[in-house]
């Protein structure tokens, strides 16, 4: 079982990461039932005796003592982490894990210091995979030179990340909005259990979900939790995260992965019959239940991956590829290119679940988009000198990045245009007996 | 004589552990049609072969596990350990923390070597308690990367340190659509490898045993375990005691010695061969069941084929292939392996 070590960077990577170390403690917690520190906990948590100072506080075995999350949380300014420090979260971490420095940014943290780490953790660590969570900016961003940072980050994400989880805040607006319907409908007999809102946090996150972002994070960090569960938990077909860049990614630099999670809720009322099985596949595949914009049923899957928790078998998974797969259009080389894991505990509130990854060429708009957008800001070299007047930067790498990803386009065009060609007949070796 | 078995990643030891438990339980059960003489003879025959027998009277199954990751291993031990009726050898495991990623390349070339002395170490282990060895067990999946690429890995070496005792393969052919998607890398790999240093290689297919469960045993919700249930009657009915040529009360010695007959050599045994009542079976069955095996033994060609295609499919196209270089698997060793495999679905097709 691996460990993995969060980075969290920035306003939005450390709010994220707080919903998501919330929701990984209350999922050990339903299933750590007699408060032992096992192989599953170790994977996000250390074992420490707080009693002790210093390294030799750790206890790899027996019962827990004190949980730290493997994390780091950096932010160029103090506010976000303080709060996290002052939250219920406080014992969680302790001060070795953060870094915040006084002066701000100007909203380039995540995207500018988080990828900067990238190139830093593949010198320092080349053999650990590195996955990004990347919240792409929506078309009516508030931040003016948000296409300049965004450009200049997928280089670095193209390069130095293994694999990348786009999303946009608009889908995850949209799942909320979805949600909110169905438990306000007002129907007396339609009830959710609220421990199974995708959006809702753990206990210990009291306070009223005011802001719309909470809900919006709590999806992302779900997405992370079902992401490594296979790896944490036991189960028929495991699958860990090493296996998930091995089967998803055919060429280096096509890492970006199309993530839907269902369900969404629960209903806690035992008169409505448990949402069928099969029609929990047919939501993963429906595009309202993406964590981006992109339409993957229009384009060409490269590759898909199905992560089901709970008890479902390995026949329900076949029956489910089995029928949806004529609507569905993969590359002519990898027509059954499906990877699937079975994980044997469900996430909670649920009786199961399935997270699909999607590498489809269906992000190819967004990054189009991107471009457009970076272009017309550039064309007028509108607010450039704040960028070039930080040492190191140069017009150069503007030019470099807009080139990394106008190859990465062309790359998704190439597959494209495969789509509708006939199935090509490759010669076998001829062998003499 | 005894069998030493090798389980390795998440599919050999899920199936060993089903193995071990029938192979236990059948020798167990009620005697059906023999005599109570020979009922002992067959049990006592059975036990040598795969338990090595402990001071309070729990047997131990003479096997080794290995895989790169803990989660398997740990269910496998205590699950045997739980039954109470058997288990296995207390240190007679090997594992790491990070898996091998579906990677064959991997597995071979990185998992393979670094461990090599720890887990042949364990398998001399193995061997010294038994009396007399008759040979090796590998149970191993294709699709994945421990198995596969760690059991090319071992089979090779058992090959070069135990030159005259047998060895058989017991491979899992992934399902046709999608477990893994370079299964049919992996697949070809692992094949090409094992053609050359094994003895015999014993095919499952789970489309194959899928479809046992659902058309002659009526399963709804198949689970692995399920499937790993039929897989183990087979095989347990594969290796039970047999009687040899020179008559009653005398089991074959050799177990594997059947497969050393040259009308099975490289034969490709198929499973769809439902097993109904296998628990009253005792010697003369198996005979029966040998010889239907041997006519059987073209059927895995087509399967092959399919899985040569696939690949070479993928490989014109070369996808995935960085990830296989990078732990020194070459462009060159992939066309080895299709070359070797076209030779093999080109003999079968001229038989």
């Amino acid at each position: 079982m691996t460990q993995s070590v969060v980075v969290q960077v920035g306003q939005c990577g450390n709010q994220i990461g707080c919903c998501f170390w919330d929701l990984a403690l209350r999922e050990h917690a339903a299933v750590n039932q007699k408060g032992i520190y096992d192989e599953a906990i170790s994977s996000f948590f250390r074992n420490v005796d707080t009693r002790v100072a210093g390294d030799s506080g750790s206890i790899s075995k027996g019962k827990i003592c004190s949980l730290k999350a493997r994390a780091v949380l950096i932010d160029m300014e103090e506010g976000v982490v303080n709060e996290i420090l002052q939250g219920p979260l406080r014992d969680v971490f302790d001060s070795k894990q953060l870094i915040t420095d006084i002066s701000g940014s100007g909203n380039n943290t995540g995207s500018g210091l988080g990828t900067f780490l990238l190139k830093v953790l593949e010198d320092e660590f080349p053999e650990v995979y590195r996955f990004v969570t990347s919240i792409y900016p929506s078309s009516e961003d508030d931040v003016i030179t948000s296409p300049y940072n965004s450009i200049l980050a997928m280089k670095e994400l193209n390069e130095h990340a293994d694999c990348v989880l786009p999303i946009d805040n608009q889908s995850l607006f949209d799942i909320i909005s979805k949600i909110d319907l169905v438990v306000n409908s007002g129907k007396l007999d339609t009830t959710v259990k609220p421990k199974s809102l995708v959006i809702s946090s753990a206990g210990a996150l009291k306070k009223q979900q005011k802001k719309p972002f909470d809900a919006m994070n709590n999806i992302v960090a779900n997405l992370l939790l079902n992401l490594t569960s296979s790896a944490r938990f036991e189960g028929s077909l495991n699958m860990d995260l090493n296996e998930i860049s091995m089967n998803l990614v055919p060429f280096p630099r096509l890492h970006y992965l199309v993530s839907s999670l269902t369900p969404l809720y629960t209903l806690a009322d035992v008169n409505i019959p448990p949402r069928r099985l099969d029609q929990m596949f047919s939501d993963a595949f429906s595009k309202d239940h993406q964590l981006i914009r992109a339409d993957p049923k229009h384009s060409l899957y490269l590759a898909c991956a199905l992560m089901v928790r709970g008890n479902v078998q390995i026949s329900d998974l076949r029956r489910n590829i089995e029928r949806l797969k004529p609507s569905l259009q993969f590359v002519s080389w990898n027509q059954e290119g499906w990877k699937t894991s079975l994980c044997s505990v469900p996430p909670v509130g649920h009786s199961h679940s399935l997270l699909a990854l999607a590498n489809n060429t269906c992000v190819k708009p967004t990054f189009v988009e991107l471009r457009e957008r970076f272009m017309r800001l550039y064309k007028k070299k509108a607010h450039l000198h704040h960028y070039l007047q930080v040492e190191g930067m140069e017009e150069s790498c503007f030019t470099e990045a807009v080139s990394s990803l106008s190859a990465l386009i062309q790359e998704y065009n190439q597959l494209d245009a495969t789509k509708s060609m006939p199935v090509p007949d490759i010669p076998r070796l001829s062998i003499a007996v | 004589m005894s069998i030493v078995t090798v389980q390795l990643g998440q599919c050999g030891n899920q199936i060993g552990f089903e193995v071990f438990d029938t192979l236990f339980s059948d020798s167990h059960s009620s005697q059906g049609l023999c005599s109570k003489r020979e009922n002992e003879a067959y049990r006592a025959s059975c036990k040598e072969r795969f338990f090595n027998e402990e001071e309070n009277g729990v047997p131990i199954a003479r096997a080794v596990l290995v895989d790169m990751e803990p989660k398997v291993i740990n269910q496998t031990l205590s699950k045997a350990a739980q039954s109470g009726r058997w288990k296995y050898g207390q240190h007679a495991y090997f594992c790491q923390k990070q898996g091998s990623g579906n990677n064959w390349a991997y597995g071979y070339s990185v998992h393979g070597p670094r461990h090599e002395e720890s887990i042949m170490n364990l398998i001399q282990k193995e061997v010294e308690k038994c009396d007399s060895l008759s040979g090796f067990f590998i149970i191993m999946s294709m699709a994945g990367g421990t198995g596969s690429g760690i059991g090319a890995f071992v089979t090779q070496n058992l090959q070069d340190q135990y030159a005259h005792s047998l060895k058989m393969n017991q491979i899992i052919w992934p399902y046709g659509t999608g477990e893994v998607i370079v299964q049919n890398y992996n697949s070809i790999l692992t094949l090409s490898h094992l053609y050359r240093s094994s003895d015999a290689l014993l095919v499952h297919e789970n489309d194959a045993v899928h479809k046992i469960c659902a058309k002659l045993m009526n399963i709804k919700q198949i689970s692995f375990s399920d499937i790993n249930q039929v897989l183990a009657h087979q095989l347990g009915s594969v290796f039970q005691p047999v009687y040899c040529a020179e008559g009653s009360f005398h089991y074959r010695r050799n177990p594997l010695e059947g497969f050393k007959d040259p009308a099975l050599y490289t034969s490709w045994l198929h499973p769809i061969h439902a097993l109904n009542v296998w628990k009253t079976q005792r010697a003369f069955s198996k005979y029966e069941k040998s010889a239907s095996l041997v006519s059987n033994s073209q059927f895995l060609v087509k399967p092959l084929d399919m899985i040569v295609g696939k690949a070479w499919n993928m490989f014109a196209s070369k996808a995935y292939l960085h990830q296989y270089t990078k732990f020194g698997i070459e462009e060159e060793d992939f066309l080895d392996s299709f070359t070797l495999l076209e030779q093999v679905v080109a003999s079968y097709y001229n038989l």
